[in-house]
This record gives structure tokens, sequence and C-alpha cells, in this order.
């Protein structure tokens, strides 16, 4: 090895240098303690000819491995929010920031590259596609990712059985409940390994029992493989499972609150506050 | 911005466009799967192609069998007026088959607003999903215009053959040419084919664009 550094010509050394220099920067980037940023973001939708500030400059840090819940009433702009982390959308203004990567930054290819494999989407209406099977669903992003096939039927197969569902790979959508088509979508979320799962009201049509199922299928697949959770919901069963609960209002944080603070008897109030439109402060 | 060199996620951005693709082996796939599990729609889209290649084929084997009746030789100004009549015949039906397709293949695209969001979503790029439609349609073109070419070939043979004398059917050139140079059966086969296909395939570029433009977001919104 020595020998080698001695014969180089130091230019060329210096070179290789600053190259290496180059590949690790990224890498120091993604061991920053958080996976998402969003700074000072805004929306703005034009209905007909009236503007809707749908985000009003939302700030926020979420830390890798996390389980947060986004609450507030409908329309207070969390799908917005959950659409700008998620790369959906554009903000009007100011940045979101995905393992220290501005998105404004990345082109159609780089975004479609993140959305692959950084972030597995979870809807309320579980848009599986419709004519493939919960094996073929899953196995969609991988398909994108470039996976070889093999290796796409076991990785697909292991999360349904992880989901609970290997018995029934060869049903189609329309053949699986709601539970369960919510199921395949998660499986389908984590084909690619991401660091990220963001979940738009992931129960908001399951019944009560089977949605209760699914928030702590999603905190076991949250501890286990440490993927960062973000769930908009206004289902006040995910407070007992989340890390932090980020309120929203009218397109603002209107406060975050940590686990150990939150009361589940505190939060029922909320919810009976927020039914008749006001959101008090908590005790 | 520049197009090479390191991406600010780590990789060089060709890793990244080698990362993200879609080999046309499981496009085809995919589509395969729209247009044989959706059999009912693929079957009313492809009938507005089948019936209009069928016309097609069914006025350029008419001609066939006019020369080889030897009306063309007798009367060339009356020939020549019917062939004017013809052409205005095929090109009003082409007219009429783009309108149906092009309507057909927006209401198949708009029906799938949110599953182009969730594609897009996993993953897929705005030319995968371009290239999904574009196969699908294709399909549906050579399917229907495959049965429509042969249909309305069959059709008017038999026409002719019970108002001239089944004799007729050998003088008809059945090659790509003609002894006199002119097109053959085969020839005209092919081009109503092609041309079934081409439409549809031409038809399903714009709906099939529009869902592509789409941001992920807006279409995920769609409500139909």
């Amino acid at each position: 090895m020595v020998a080698m550094e001695e014969m180089m010509p130091s230019g060329e050394m210096r070179e290789r240098l600053q190259d290496a220099a180059k590949k690790l920067e990224p890498m120091m980037q993604q061991v920053s303690e958080f996976i998402v940023r969003t700074r000072d973001v805004h929306k703005v939708y034009l209905m007909g000819k009236v503007e809707v500030h749908a985000l009003r400059g939302v700030t926020l840090d979420i830390k890798r491995g996390e389980y947060i819940s986004i609450m507030g009433p409908s329309g207070s702009g969390k799908s917005t929010l959950f659409n700008m982390i998620g790369g959906l959308d554009k903000p009007t203004s100011g940045s979101v920031y995905i393992n220290e990567v501005d998105l404004a930054q990345l082109d159609a290819y780089e975004l479609a590259w993140l959305r692959c494999r950084t972030i597995g989407y979870i809807f309320q209406t579980f848009n599986l596609i419709p004519v493939m099977t919960a094996l073929e669903n899953v196995m969609l992003p991988m398909i994108f990712a470039g996976v070889p096939e093999d290796e796409r039927r076991d990785r697909g197969m292991e999360l349904l059985k992880r989901v609970g569902l290997s018995g029934r790979w060869n049903h189609k959508p329309f053949e699986l409940s709601g539970g369960q088509q919510q199921r395949v979508a998660i499986a389908r979320a984590l084909a690619n390994d991401p660091a990220i799962i963001l979940a738009d009201e992931p129960t908001g049509n399951l019944d009560l029992r089977t949605g209760k199922e699914i928030i702590e299928l999603l905190k076991e697949l949250n501890q286990e493989k440490g993927v960062t959770v973000i769930s908009a919901t206004h289902d006040l069963k995910m407070i007992d499972v989340s890390d932090r609960v980020i309120w929203i209002r009218d397109g603002q944080i209107a406060r975050i609150e940590d686990r150990s603070k939150i009361r589940v008897e505190a939060a029922l109030e909320v919810e009976e506050a927020l039914m008749e439109g006001e959101l008090p402060d908590l005790p | 911005m520049t197009r090479t060199g390191m991406s600010p996620l780590g990789l060089t951005r060709e890793e990244i466009r080698r990362q993200i693709h879609l080999p046309w082996s499981e496009a085809f796939r995919i589509s395969w799967r729209y247009v044989t599990i959706r059999l009912g729609r693929s079957l009313v889209t492809a009938s507005t192609i089948f019936l209009s290649v069928a016309f097609l084929m069914a006025v350029c084997t008419m001609i066939l069998a006019a020369k080889a009746t030897g009306h063309a030789q007798e009367d060339p100004e009356a020939f020549a007026a019917t062939m004017a009549r013809y052409k205005w015949s095929v090109f009003l039906g082409f007219m009429i088959c783009a309108t149906g397709i092009i309507s057909a293949l927006l209401m198949s695209v708009t029906e799938r607003f949110r599953e182009i969001g969730t594609m897009k979503c996993l993953g897929a790029l705005d030319e995968f999903i371009v290239r999904m439609f574009l196969i699908e349609a294709s399909l549906m073109g050579l399917f229907g215009s495959l049965a429509g070419a042969i249909v309305g070939a069959v059709l008017m043979l038999l026409w002719a053959g019970f108002r001239e004398g089944f004799s007729l059917w050998a003088k008809i050139p059945w090659g790509l040419k003609s002894p006199t140079g002119e097109w053959g059966f085969f020839a005209y086969f092919v081009a109503s084919v092609l041309a079934g296909m081409i439409l549809s395939v031409v038809s399903a570029i714009l709906p099939a664009w529009r869902a592509a433009k789409l941001q992920a977001a807006d279409a995920l919104r769609t409500e139909i």
C-alpha cells in the first residue's frame, strides 16, 4: 500500500481523495438523525377563482425510526402535508428534505427512484391494482426497482406471510376484505425495504377492530424493521402507539406532543371538541 | 441543473436511471393482463376497430373483385367514378373509427386515474405509463384489425362470388402484387391491418400522455 502511494503522483492522489470524499458526502448526510425535515412549507391551491391556503408554513423534523401521527380535522391540511412529504406534490414555497435531500432538486427519475425505494405508501382506499393478485401487487414495486423475478416472488411471499396473508397470495383485491386489502397494501409498501412508510388515513375505511389490527401491525413493523411510520389520521387509536403526535389546524402545526405527555383521556376530550369544531388546549 | 455526475441521492445519475426501469416484457405482461381481464371493455374498444377495418377491407376486396370481373376494362369512366366513391367511404369509415377509438381510450384512461397515481407512488415513470397504454392499444388494434380484415374480406368475397360466380375467385390476385403490378389481396390485407393498428395507437397517445403527465397527488385525488 505504502509503495503504491509513493509511486502515485501527488496530483492523481489528491484527485482520488477528492473523489472518495465526494462519495462519502451523501453517506455522511444519510446518517443524519432526521429522516424528514420540512422548512416553512406553504401550499396554495386554486379552486376555481378562490385561493385555498392548505398549508401555511409547516416546519417539522422527524427522526429516523419514529412513529408519527399527524392529526387534525378534515380540511386541516394533513393530506396536503402527506403529499408534500411523499414527493407527490410540490410546495408553493418552502422545502421538504428526505434524508437531507431537498426534493425540489430532484428530476423525474430521481423522484421515481425515491418513491420506489425510500418511501412506502399506504392509502385510505388501499389502492391495490384490481387486475393483479395479492402477490403481483406486492411484486409491482420490485418490478420498477429491477429485482429479478425469482427474488421478487420469494420476497413477495415472505412479506405476505409477515402480514398474515400467505394463504391468499393468489386472490384478487375484490376477493379480499378491507382489512386484508390493507395488509396487502402494507406488504406492498415494504417491498423495496423503504426507510419511511407514509400512511394516509390507513384505518379510515376499516371497522374498529380491523383498524386496531392494522395499527398494531404498523407498530410492530416500526419496531422490527426500524422503519419510520408517518401517518395522517384522525383515528385516536393511533395515539397509543405514536411516539409523537402532531396536531394540525388550518394548515399550521397547532402543537406537537411527545408520547410521555399524551393522555388518552385528554385525547378523547380533544375528539369531542373536534367534533364541535374547536381544538382546546390540553391539560 | 446538470444531468450527469452525482445525484443528490448519493448515486450517479446513470445509476439512478439504470435502477428505475420497466422492461418491455414486463410492460407487455401487465398490458396483456389489462386487456384479457377487462375483456368486455376491451371487446367494446376493439369492436370499433373491427368494424372500420372490416369496412375498409370489404371495400378493398370489392375493388379487386371489380377488376377481376373485367367491368373495369369495359367502362373505365364508370369504374373510375365508383372508385372515387369507395375512397370516400373508406375515408369516412376511418374518421368515424378514430373518434370511436379516441373516446373509448379516453374513458378507459380516466377510469384508471387512481391506479395511475398509485403506480407513480410505487416508482413508475411517466414513460412506463405511456408505454403500458400504448401496448394495450396496439394489442386491441392488432386483434380488432385482424378479425375485421378477415371478416370484411370473407363477406365481400362471398357476396361477389354469389353475384358474379365463384369462378371470379380464380382471377383475383391473391399475392402481394397482381400480374399488372397493382396491389394484390395480401397487400390490401396487410395495409388494412396496419392502418387499424396505427389508428388505435395514434388515438391512444393523447389520453396516455395526459394520464402520465398528471401529478401523482392529483391522480390519487380523482373521484370517478
